[in-house]
């Protein structure tokens, strides 16, 4: 399984801003490798984000996102010590949830 | 601070309880493969169901002028829109346009950040999709001085 991520959510008056730093190789399928072959795209496709359990936001990713995606977006009407769970899928169909609490 | 062996355990929960409420994302949606495939900006607006993008103030783009390393670009897409269904983030020069598409509910802010790869340097695009299937966009150039793609 792939390294934890890293879950920064920080309280702001309402809302909660929200960075995380996710573990990922995130291979294009655009590299070759020394003898010429091209290198199988694997990467993050499904990115998740759940306040105290209750789907927020959802995206799609694709093979351009950098290796070690970060991201960043806002939770409206979340206050200090709610739960954030970030879940990521992949092109093997590996996936990593991880939590944090709003500080 | 948190060891390991919890953390894995919190996954575990976590997961079980999405599973539980029918929301694991695996069934909340689907990958448009199509979209991810598309060259160009209004190939992939058409491959979401949306009209042919339209310029728009309401639609901000934010990134550096000049990216000294293509393989990590930061970049923001933000809207005031109010009905945004989707935030999509496109680097126009690159093998397929489309870098991510976050899905916006009522909870969280129209306004999201992403780092991207882009093989040269090339117009970043933000494009807004509304509830009612029209596309906005607002575009900014990116000079790459390295390219991300490898190779």
């Amino acid at each position: 399984m792939a390294d934890p991520m890293r879950i920064r959510a920080q309280a702001n008056g309402n809302k909660a801003t929200v960075r995380v730093l996710m573990s990922h190789e995130m291979e294009s399928g655009q590299r070759k490798d020394s003898s010429g072959a091209a290198i199988p795209a694997m990467h993050i496709t499904e990115v998740s984000a759940s306040l105290n359990g209750k789907v927020v936001m959802t995206s799609d990713w694709g093979p351009a996102v950098s290796k070690n995606p970060f991201t960043q977006f806002t939770i409206k009407n979340a206050k200090a010590g709610d739960k954030v769970a970030i879940t990521w899928k992949d092109t093997k169909g590996d996936t990593r949830t991880d939590e944090a609490t709003v500080s | 601070m948190q060891n390991r062996r919890e953390t894995l355990k919190q996954s575990a929960v976590v997961a079980g309880l999405l599973a539980s409420t029918g929301l694991f994302p695996q069934y909340a949606f689907a990958y448009n493969k199509d979209a991810f495939k598309a060259k160009s900006v209004a190939d992939v607006c058409k491959a979401l169901g949306a009209s042919a993008p339209v310029e728009s103030k309401d639609v901000t783009i934010g990134g550096p002028d000049i990216a000294e390393n293509g393989a990590v670009v930061p970049l923001t897409a933000s809207t005031s829109l109010a009905n945004a269904k989707h935030i999509l983030v496109l680097v126009e020069k690159n093998p397929a346009a489309l870098v991510a598409q976050f899905n916006v509910t009522d909870m969280v802010e129209a306004s999201f950040a992403v780092r991207a790869k882009m093989g040269q340097s090339s117009d970043v695009y933000a494009v807004v999709i509304t509830n009612d299937g029209k596309a906005f966009f607002a575009k900014k150039e990116v000079k790459v001085t390295l390219g991300g793609c490898g190779g």
